[in-house]
């Protein structure tokens, strides 16, 4: 524990994590009580809980703290096991020194599983501190309590501190399993909206973010990628940078890269230097995507789901439907371009970085750079909004190669354009739904095909731009996260199969990006089954509640139901003449089908000139089960709605044969205040439930809301995004989109 | 290596500087006042916002030999933990940063408008904040922040 703390002094005592890192460290206010070296095996208690002397607990968590609120609600759970001020419980996070290997913080574990564990070993150090204390005041167990970082008899005053009951020792105890939990009828901390302690900072400019974090003596840096996919560098001309005082080009074969003592330096040395690449490999044209998703190559087909009858003889007056849904490609579009600081010595690396995946990062660190694990220690610093796999791997890798080649730490800041041209993109998928639905709209026969790209078994991590344009080994393949997910609908349906064509590519590098794979999948499905709907002439909210037999499910339809005031009807509406028309939509997710229930609703104004979609109003009842931190939750599905919105819209990554082409936030809009609609959300508190995970569900069901919203005003079915003003100005007027 | 002078959150400051047009987004970041953002550059996104006398303006637009006797004001110029401006006391009572890497921006151009109107309606925040991206979705708790932090809350 010395290489880390070669950064400023003011820096550390100015942010939170970084802080909690300092003190870890044995050199900060509070002595341990426990001084044996750390283990960070996650079947240790110890690996997560320290104890102090003045009866405050450092908390020792793997996963981070994107945004989502982690950072106080991981310290709930904990603090209601051990009957803790939670204000006692100081935290550490995704710092590989210091933080036991938890996964990644991705597809919404965050509570669920990294939570639980920490739950676990909370209740687990409860017990021994009750045994303990059962030997020392000659009482049983069912006598003493725990209160204010003491065990005591019930209702006296004077306990003894978890410092005194343990002697000095750590606790030295596998995390047990069935240590029992407080029952949640008793929660006093859990299920409380309690303030995110990140909070303040963020709003007074206290915080520091990776972007704001500085090395002593770095160098910041500015990476020069290619003007096509898979071009090499011909030549550069280190003269034209000559001008600029202490910049310097560094390149390791088609890595390219300035750097400079001072930022704006860096950035004038990128935009100067000149230099020749040779062609690319060749984008597809970005208009055949989808028609050349279904001609492969493929790795492997996989039935998903099969039951009843192939070819079901369907009853009199059934009808049959199909449809073809398309998602396109998207970017992360994180407000603030990824940014990293490496300092690699010989006698050890570290690492700073926003990755949602700190661990991993470590293992793909001493690959590439060939130093063991042991010696390298990453640490977590909170980024711009990261809601999957997005560019900070490949800024903490760059970082990594132009610090051993300098000799220096180095910060990689990347640009605007680096972002969004060159972050792994959310893959396109694209899916046939034939079905067949009966007079009284009941499912008799349903089909989906999917085509995606498939994740490659086994890759231990995405493919980083950098190394491959070094020369670097690594192993190549595609991140896409769990994108086959809810292909199927939840309804019943005698008849069903779900297939997927995995696809050995995908046009440009993906990655997994919130609800992978969900989005789209619940988009085809959901809309889909409304189109049943239609054609059975029945209300979309009925005809799902009778093809329901999931309790918590149909609870939240109907909440939603009930939100919007829900008048059952066919869609769509009957007068749709008005120059502004106006219609609603719903749509229904088991999330992962063992996961979160939600279902979401949407109201539209659509005007018909312009085909500009007005979402007047959003509203959602979620049941993710116990929920730690209400508000938490809450500003989860709000941005889970937005973000979602946003993507359904207006987002669609633009390219060309040689590169991605909308690498601004004029060519790649999102969406801005003038298009966010008024939003409800009915959040159903299950105390008594596992909690599910609040993070990512709620976007899955958006575009087919919207969608369904869409059609109910206006009568056209748009099944593909973004549903841009053009598309739907096309659409009212009749010409092909 | 020329010499601006300016007010900076209320103090007289001169930086020095061998390139007039370095933007005033990294002459405040280079001497430790990162509550401003570098989010594109492009004078597209608003993460970078600060008052240049009293009005919002995009710090990664704006040369530093442009502020040469103005008076500049930043996000930590408005208050801190123990002393937020009225702003950050509704931005925190909202819990409205989930990332919280636009919230300097946001609060700056509010700042702007409440400075210049006082009571503005949800229509004249929205309007405002039109240059503002968020992708974490706080935009609802932004704009009621902003409402609260005028007397409008509730």
């Amino acid at each position: 524990m010395n290489a880390p703390f070669t950064f400023s002094r003011r820096a550390l005592l100015k942010g939170g994590a970084l802080t909690v890192g300092f003190a870890l460290t044995g050199i900060g206010p509070r002595a341990l009580a426990q001084n044996a070296p750390r283990t960070l095996d996650t079947g240790e208690v110890d690996a997560f809980l320290t104890v102090n002397m003045d009866g405050s607990v450092w908390l020792s968590c793997g996963k981070v703290d994107l945004g989502q609120g982690l950072r106080i609600a991981i310290r709930q759970m904990a603090a209601e096991e051990l009957d803790l001020d939670p204000a006692k419980i100081m935290m550490v996070e995704g710092d590989t020194a210091l933080t036991p290997d938890q996964g990644p913080t991705a597809g919404s574990t965050g509570i669920q599983r990294g939570g639980v564990q920490i739950r676990q070993a909370a209740a687990t150090a409860r017990k021994a501190l009750l045994e303990l204390g059962s030997k020392a005041f000659g009482k049983p167990e069912s006598e003493l309590e725990l209160t204010n970082g003491q065990v005591r008899i019930k209702g006296q005053a004077n306990g003894k501190s978890f410092a005194e009951l343990l002697s000095g020792q750590r606790f030295n105890l596998k995390l047990d399993p069935k240590a029992p939990l407080k029952n949640p009828a008793d929660y006093k901390v859990v299920g409380k909206p309690l303030p995110r302690p990140d909070v303040p900072g963020k709003c007074t400019g206290e915080h520091v973010y990776m972007q704001d974090f500085k090395v002593r003596g770095m160098l910041h840096a500015r990476v020069i990628r290619p003007p096509a996919v898979g071009a090499s560098l011909v030549s550069v001309d280190e003269s034209s940078i000559a001008s600029l005082p202490g910049a310097k080009v560094v390149r390791q074969k088609d890595f390219l890269c300035v750097v400079a003592e001072d930022e704006w330096t860096a950035i004038k040395a990128q935009r100067t230097l000149k230099c020749e690449w040779s062609e690319g490999r060749g984008l597809p044209p970005q208009e055949a995507v989808a028609q050349r998703m279904r001609a492969g190559p493929f790795t492997r087909e996989e039935t998903l789901v099969s039951r009843g009858d192939v070819k079901p003889a369907l009853p009199p007056g059934a009808i049959a439907l199909k449809a073809s849904y398309f998602w396109p490609m998207h970017s992360h579009g994180s407000i603030g371009p990824s940014c990293a600081i490496a300092d690699v010595k010989p006698d050890g690396v570290t690492i700073w970085t926003a990755s949602q995946a700190p661990h991993r990062l470590r293992v793909t660190a001493s690959r590439f750079l060939g130093i063991p694990a042991e010696k390298i220690h990453v640490v977590y610093l909170d980024g711009a909004g990261c809601y999957g796999m997005n560019g900070h791997d490949d800024a903490a890798a760059e970082a990594a190669l132009l610090s051993r080649a300098t000799g220096r730490p180095v910060r990689m800041q990347w640009t605007r354009e680096d972002e969004l041209g060159w972050d792994p993109k959310g893959p396109p998928q694209l899916l046939d739904i034939a079905g067949a639905v009966d007079a009284q709209g009941n499912i008799v026969d349903w089909r989906t095909e999917m085509w995606l790209p498939e994740a490659t078994r086994g890759l231990p991590n995405l493919p980083l731009l950098a190394l491959d344009e070094a020369g670097i080994p690594q192993a190549q393949g595609l991140t896409t996260g769990l994108i086959s997910q809810n292909g199927d609908p939840a309804y019943a349906a005698p008849n069903m199969s779900v297939q997927v064509h995995w696809l050995k590519d995908a046009p440009l590098r993906p990655s997994n990006l919130r609800a992978p794979g969900k989005i789209a999948n619940s988009f085809a499905v959901e809309s889909f089954f409304d189109e049943m709907a239609t054609a059975a002439k029945q209300d979309p909210v009925e005809m799902r509640l009778r093809a329901m037999k999931d309790a918590r499910g149909i609870e939240v339809i109907k909440r939603t139901a009930a939100m919007m005031n829900w008048q059952p009807r066919p869609s769509p509406v009957a007068d749709r003449s008005g120059a502004v028309m106006r219609g609603r939509g719903i749509a229904y997710v088991h999330y992962k089908h063992n996961e979160t229930w939600l279902a979401m609703g949407m109201e539209v104004a659509v005007e018909r000139a312009s085909g500009h979609i007005k979402v007047e109003r959003a509203v959602c009842a979620h049941d993710c089960g116990l929920i730690v931190n209400p508000d938490g939750a809450r500003a989860q599905v709000e941005g889970c709605i937005l973000q979602t919105l946003s993507r359904a819209l207006f987002e669609d990554v633009k390219f060309d044969r040689s590169r991605v082409t909308s690498v601004d936030w004029s060519s790649y809009p999102i969406m801005t205040f003038a298009d966010v609609p008024r939003v409800e959300i009915d959040l159903i508190q299950r105390i008594d439930q596992p909690p599910l995970g609040a993070g990512e569900a709620a976007s899955a069901p958006v575009g087919a809301a919207l969608a369904n919203a869409l059609f109910d005003a206006t009568g056209i079915r748009l099944r593909t995004v973004p549903f841009t003003p053009e598309r739907v100005k096309a659409a009212l007027e009749g010409r092909a989109t | 290596m020329a010499s601006y002078a300016f007010q900076l959150n209320k103090s007289p400051r001169t930086v020095e500087s061998d390139d007039p047009d370095k933007p005033l987004l990294y002459v405040l970041r280079d001497i430790g006042l990162t509550a401003t953002k570098f989010g594109c550059g492009l004078g597209q996104c608003g993460a970078c916002t600060v008052l240049i006398d009293g009005e919002a303006a995009r710090s990664c637009q704006t040369a530093v030999a442009d502020v040469k006797g103005k008076s500049v004001t930043t996000l930590e110029g408005l208050g801190n933990a123990a002393s937020p401006h009225p702003l950050q006391a509704a931005f925190i009572k909202e819990q409205v940063p989930q990332c919280g890497y636009c919230t300097s921006g946001m609060i700056m151009t509010a700042a702007g408008l409440v400075a210049r109107n006082p009571k503005p309606s949800e229509a004249d925040i929205r309007n405002e904040l039109e240059g503002n991206l968020c992708r974490c979705g706080s935009h609802v708790r932004v704009v009621r922040a902003i409402l609260a932090a005028t007397g409008q809350g509730g």
